[in-house]
């Protein structure tokens, strides 16, 4: 089955792309949804059937493949914007940046001490080529959307690397961090809302009103 | 029985969110405090045992922190029903049940001896304090309210990537059982891959640093303490800071007990440490925004526990002794510097002039909380300090502590040089009357945090000398 599970999470890497090359906004949040998906479906591809297996796949999907995308939409849709219009690092840039890192990922972890069961596989290089995604989208793009969908990508970098520990981590750990980035993406949404109310934009770089006098 | 202290203030959101009435429902506040208090001073005395599978527990750390906690937090809930009466325009609903959600997860971050469960409860105070930073709905509060929940969701994000590295640590180095309790994993520290567990505690430090607003991780902070009501910035620079310092003493725990990453880690907090309190003495000059000023102070206090921490051996106890008296200088400041900001309508120094005239009680509480949490005598912030400081001589580490020395001196001339103009002097003539009156409500919780600060500098009570003690003796390396 590990075969199956390394072809999805190159499916994972790719939509990273997706996300770094892509400006209208719905499509990313599609792209995000897809991520989270294949991420709640890996579980049970690597780790044998199990009822608690079966229960946080479920939470999974539901959370990251409809709850999550549908109050990033609704966001969107009331602050009426369409489209990342001018990101602070063009989007070939953050492309090539993106498939800088995702190579980078794949050298570092050659050389981490992995146990052997987890030699073969891509989780730990697709970790951390994710993580480095959502840093790149977080840190280059101006609107607050933007940056939650670049928040998610993180969440799912991590995520990807939980996949070596399903021992370690209780169900009732792991569901308390799926409510936790649930509650936390809701309160974005509302805080985007208030920010396309305040501003009439939902452009961060506007956000600069408080900062040190000199 | 600690399940059930951990969710009974969840009752009191509950309550809070049916009760229709504006001016009845912040009383719920003061009573959940009160219970609240009654509790925690009963499992100070009679420590409940751990739960069966682990993981709940009360130890002497948690017992500090929860102490700080419940303390701050009943004064707040007191300062609460007298400062919404001035605020009656506003619904207080989102408020009074985002006080008592956070309230409920820092009683459980204090006894959490699940990493996972820890992290959980950590990141909950993040997202149920944004939107009372929010309270003032307007584009300067929604602005810091962002790069709060940014910055800070980011940062727990990476001390999650911390822990998944530390329970990577138990599986690589075989024949340990997986697992992120913290009790086993302190009984098999040293056989821990260490190159795992250097990783995990990089990211565990910057995510916890970020949430505790160690520079150059602090960036939020200002805004948010700026923009926030004063009781919040008590609950954020008092009740979270103290939350996320017991993260970090958890991780620190793992640290001393596996010996080899100590040395590491101490030099890490050291320098991030002084790093946080260069950049608070250099902001801290002639700042004009007093609530500013106070999270540059804030940022100054974590700056000293992680060089306390940092130093190890006697300052060890000067850190936990600290983590109460900053909460609680923090508590004074703040909720006195909520009840200016109400009566002169501005945080600004250029209007903000003769507090001690216009408000006697309230400007001499701003002005005894700023000499407390500068360091002077006889208040207990300066016993914490001294503690660090004279451990860090006796060390032979003499230029740490003179750097430190140093960096006090700067805040202390930095700060009075804000706060003098600020209290004394006239009040500007061409200033409106205000509708806010010194009242019970508003300057009892300052008083009754000012006056333990000043019986602390001069009478430790001997159970929480013991507290101390024993919580210091858990941070000893044990190898």
């Amino acid at each position: 089955m590990n075969s199956l599970a390394d072809q999805l999470l190159v499916l994972v890497m790719l939509i990273n792309f997706v996300v770094l090359g892509s400006s209208r906004l719905a499509f990313c949040i599609q792209a995000v949804a897809a991520q989270g998906v294949i991420l709640g479906l890996l579980p049970g591809i690597i780790h044998p059937f199990s009822w608690h297996l079966a229960g946080i796949t479920a939470c999974i999907l539901l959370a990251k493949g409809l709850i999550i995308p549908w109050l990033i939409n609704d966001a969107t849709r009331k602050a009426q914007i369409k489209r990342e219009v001018e990101p602070f690092v063009g989007y070939v840039t953050t492309l090539l940046l993106g498939a800088v890192f995702t190579a980078m990922a794949f050298v570092f972890a050659e050389r981490l001490p992995l146990a052997p069961a987890h030699k073969d596989l891509l989780v730990v290089p697709a970790s951390i080529a994710t993580l480095l995604t959502g840093f790149l989208v977080l840190t280059t793009r101006r609107k607050a959307i933007s940056q939650v969908i670049g928040y998610l990508v993180l969440e799912n970098g991590i995520f990807i690397f939980g996949l070596l520990l399903t021992e370690a981590m209780p169900v009732m750990v792991e569901a308390g961090v799926l409510l936790d980035l649930l509650v936390g993406i809701f309160v974005m949404g509302i805080v985007i809302n208030q920010i396309s109310h305040e501003f009439s934009t939902i452009d961060t770089s506007l956000l600069s009103a408080l900062k040190e006098e000199s | 029985m600690l399940y059930a202290f951990v969710l009974f203030p969840l009752v009191g959101a509950l309550a809070a969110w049916v009760i229709p009435s504006q001016r009845l429902r912040p009383r719920i506040l003061p009573v959940v405090g009160a219970v609240h208090l009654a509790i925690t001073l009963a499992v100070l005395a009679d420590t409940p045992p751990l739960s069966p599978e682990g993981w709940v527990g009360l130890d002497p750390l948690g017992k500090i922190v929860l102490l700080s906690i419940s303390l701050l937090f009943l004064a707040c809930a007191v300062y609460a029903v007298g400062y919404l009466a001035y605020r009656q325009e506003r619904s207080n609903r989102v408020l009074c049940m985002g006080v008592l959600v956070c309230l409920s997860a820092m009683t459980l971050v204090t006894m959490s001896r699940h990493l996972g469960l820890l992290w959980v409860a950590l990141e909950t105070t993040t997202v149920s304090m944004a939107p009372l930073v929010y309270f003032n709905k307007n584009a300067r509060s929604i602005e810091a309210t962002w790069k709060y929940l940014l910055i800070c969701s980011v940062g727990i994000a990476l001390a999650l990537l911390g822990l998944f590295f530390l329970a990577y640590s138990t599986i690589v180095a075989g024949q340990i059982e997986p697992t992120l309790l913290l009790d086993p994993l302190i009984a098999s520290a040293g056989k821990l891959h260490p190159a795992w567990l250097h990783a995990a505690f990089i990211f565990l430090l910057v995510g916890f640093g970020s949430k505790m607003g160690l520079a150059p991780l602090h960036t939020w902070k200002p805004d948010a303490y700026g923009e926030a009501p004063g009781l919040v910035g008590a609950l954020l620079s008092g009740g979270l800071v103290n939350c996320a310092f017991l993260a970090v003493l958890r991780v620190y725990q793992i640290c001393a007990a596996s010996g080899a990453e100590l040395v590491f880690f101490r030099n890490a907090l050291m320098a991030l440490g002084f790093v946080s309190m260069a950049f608070a003495a250099v902001f801290m000059v002639r700042q004009t925004d007093f609530k500013r000023m106070l999270a540059w102070s804030s940022v100054e206090h974590v700056g000293i526990l992680a060089v306390a921490l940092g130093l190890g051996k006697g300052a060890l106890f000067g850190a936990l002794f600290h983590v109460l008296n900053n909460g609680l200088s923090k508590g004074v400041l703040f909720l006195s510097s909520g009840n200016i900001h109400r009566s002169y309508n501005s945080k600004t120094t250029d209007v903000v002039r003769g507090a001690l005239r216009r408000l006697p009680w309230s400007g001499a509480l701003f002005l005894a909380g700023f000499i407390a949490i500068t360091g002077s005598p006889p208040f207990s912030p300066f016993l914490s300090e001294y503690q660090i400081v004279s451990s860090a001589f006796m060390q032979g580490s003499g230029r740490a502590g003179a750097a430190f020395l140093l960096l006090l001196a700067v805040v202390f001339i930095g700060m009075a040089s804000t706060v003098l103009p600020l209290v004394l002097g006239d009040p500007p003539k061409e200033l409106q009357a205000s509708e806010y009156r010194e009242r019970f409500l508003t300057v009892g919780p300052p008083l009754f945090l000012m006056g333990i600060i000043l019986m602390l500098g001069v009478w430790i009570p001997e159970p929480l000398l013991v507290l101390l003690r024993d919580g210091a003796a858990l941070l000893e390396a044990t190898r």
